[in-house]
């Protein structure tokens, strides 16, 4: 699946396309097939997001949704030698999604 | 220190207002990215992989407590609780807020800093000796020239947008703690046999994908025409270098292509033209800047006699002081590498702490070194033993200086947009294997630096053991070099063969070491036993 990814303007927070919005979690991310570089330049014109990119990536098993590199996965978790800095803090094993 | 003048002042403050405008107007929709990423840059600020960074100049490395404090608020007040210190003896944030960007650069206002020139295709924050000042073995202070040139490159309208970033280094002493040769240009102030004070040029050093040992280009220019020749190295440079390609564009790839002797020719000629023109500041200037930088009010007569009693304040002793010129002090280091720790991060609390031990001990001065590291210049011997102790009760004692735990690492994949793998879980690793099994004793001065792409932003190339993060088909490989060294006989590491996952370097390292450990002479440090025995038995071992 295809799915975007960019900063927010204001904060530089990661976000994902969801559809009708950006959001911070990568698994409200959609597929959103041949339609990236329209939806990007809309967004991007409406200041709504910065830096913003189209990636490859899968749905888990359990419905989650994993981009391809590494690189967008760190980014979609926070950094892995800081769990405590990342969106899921409480959890121990988030780190292993990463890898 | 320096302090600021009317000028200096007037000229941060207005770019600060500035940089406020061009925010705001970002924000209004009335810049695009395009236009609004060279105007962020020009005042460090990056978009990374999780936010904006935000990277701090600081000068040749210096800075005082009130300083330091705005530095730990800043990491309190817009960030998350903590920064991170640079191989460049600079400070950078990784959770920048792009509205908050603007009040930030008016805090660092108000104690006389800033972070213009931290990126883009100028030069950048003058590096230095951190123990310039200080240490007992430099000729004078490197750092009122250091500053000199920081005057001179700041807005110098003809260096704004070079071919491609420029870094300069000032030392003034024989042992080069400043990776002088790895810059685009090195000065390092010598005397000649008249007696005179004069500077030794080094130009087209570097590490990055192209790694260079800068050679001599010129022994000896007089001190009143520093900015001068400076003028006519960066002038041939800005005119000849490469700007149609940016992997060639560095003064390193110039000065290879040329050769050495023929830019230094280059140089000479407009070096020659230049001293026509009148643009060397007045000697008056170098004086003024001298005086802020005239030795702490030292107390005379104090005994070196320390009570080593303590043995765990005996070891970090041993480790972590350096000898200082004042009888009766040392230069303390306060290492930012605990075992398992990330190398060069600090918490606001930690800096705050810092802060308060410059104030307390050392004359209200720190130096952040190329290490990742914190100096304390001046402290009185029979302080030392009082200072370890609120160190560590911070968590801030580790006695691992120049040693295997000393490690740099650049902030790799998990921060940085470059970078094509992690950097620092390898170093956490290496540091806890190390601490686990004990060899950390054994091994000795052992600088093992960690990149997490290319470019070099750790210094793998100047280990005695180095690291370099590599993307192989979507996962994480890492190479090992052995040999590397930054100081008065440079070299740049060799690499030993294939990559290695993520736990294979880990062991790799251990391995490289084990070799060490068995082969090595009296006295003979990792590099002076790598240098003896040559790259084959460390193959042998890694591979065979």
């Amino acid at each position: 699946m295809k799915i975007l990814t960019g900063n927010d303007l204001k904060t530089g927070a990661v976000v994902w396309w969801t559809g009708q919005d950006w959001s911070l979690h990568v698994e409200d991310a959609v597929d959103v097939g041949d339609q990236a570089d329209t939806i990007l330049a809309r967004e991007e014109a409406a200041r709504r997001v910065n830096a913003s990119y189209a990636i490859d990536a899968e749905r888990d098993a359990d419905g989650g949704v994993r981009p391809a590199h590494i690189k967008d996965r760190i980014r979609a978790l926070g950094p892995t030698v800081r769990p405590d800095l990342t969106l899921k803090p409480a959890d121990p094993d988030a780190g292993n999604w990463v890898i | 220190m320096y302090r600021y003048d009317h000028y200096d002042q007037a000229m941060v403050d207005a770019r600060v207002e500035e940089f406020r405008d061009q925010t705001r107007r970002r924000l209004e929709g009335k810049l695009t990215e395009d236009q609004f990423k060279p105007l962020r840059l020009q005042n460090g600020l990056y978009l990374q992989l999780h936010a904006y960074m935000l990277r701090v100049a600081v000068p040749y490395g210096t800075l005082n407590s009130a300083q330091m404090h705005v530095l730990a608020d800043i990491a309190d007040k817009y960030d998350r609780g903590y920064g991170h210190f640079t191989t460049r003896q600079n400070i950078q944030y990784n959770w920048i807020r792009l509205e908050d960007a603007p009040d930030i650069l008016a805090d660092l206002a108000t104690v006389e800093m800033h972070a213009i020139q931290t990126s883009g295709n100028c030069i950048r924050n003058i590096s230095s000796d951190q123990y310039a000042g200080a240490t007992a073995d430099e000729l004078v202070d490197p750092r009122p020239y250091a500053e000199l040139l920081r005057q001179w490159s700041s807005f110098h309208p003809e260096f704004l947008t070079l071919p491609r970033k420029f870094k300069i280094c000032v030392i003034a002493s024989e042992t080069d703690r400043a990776a002088m040769k790895l810059h685009d240009i090195g000065i390092r102030i010598v005397r000649n046999e008249a007696g005179e004070l004069g500077a030794a040029f080094y130009a087209g050093g570097g590490m990055g994908r192209t790694p260079m040992i800068a050679p001599c280009i010129r022994e000896f220019v007089p001190l009143d025409q520093l900015i001068t020749y400076s003028e006519a190295c960066l002038r041939v440079y800005n005119r000849y270098g490469r700007r149609d390609n940016k992997y060639k564009a560095r003064i390193k790839i110039l000065v290879h292509e040329l050769g050495k002797d023929e830019y230094a020719r280059q140089v000479e000629e407009e070096f020659a033209h230049l001293q026509t023109q009148g643009i060397e500041p007045p000697i008056a200037e170098l004086e003024r800047i001298k005086t802020y930088f005239a030795d702490p009010p030292f107390e005379a007569g104090l005994p070196d006699d320390l009570d080593r009693s303590d043995p765990d304040f005996a070891v970090w002793l041993d480790r972590n002081t350096h000898p200082h010129k004042q009888p009766g002090y040392a230069i303390a280091v306060i290492s930012l590498k605990p075992v398992g720790g990330i190398p060069g991060d600090a918490s606001a609390a930690q800096i705050h702490l810092m802060a308060d031990l410059a104030k307390e001990y050392s004359f209200d001065e720190l130096r952040v070194t190329h290490a990742q590291n914190i100096v304390l210049p001046h402290v009185r011997k029979a302080d030392l033993h009082a200072l370890w102790r609120r160190l560590e009760e911070a968590g801030l004692a580790t006695p691992n200086l120049d040693r295997i735990g000393d490690i740099i690492a650049c902030p790799g994949l998990d921060y940085c947009s470059l970078a094509n793998a992690r950097s620092i879980p390898v170093a956490q690793k290496i540091s806890k294997r190390f601490a686990e099994t004990g060899k950390d004793e054994e091994l000795g001065e052992l600088k093992l630096k960690i990149s997490g792409c290319i470019n070099a932003c750790g210094h793998h190339h100047a280990g005695h053991i180095g690291i370099l993060g590599v993307d192989k088909k979507g996962t994480e490989n890492y190479q090992l070099l052995l040999g590397g060294c930054e100081g008065d006989d440079t070299s740049l590491g060799k690499i030993t063969g294939p990559g290695f996952d993520e736990d294979g370097i880990v062991n790799a390292v251990e391995k490289a070491t084990d070799v060490y450990l068995a082969r090595r002479e009296e006295g003979e440090r990792f590099l002076d036993t790598y240098r003896r025995i040559g790259m084959e038995p460390f193959k042998e071992a890694l591979y065979g």
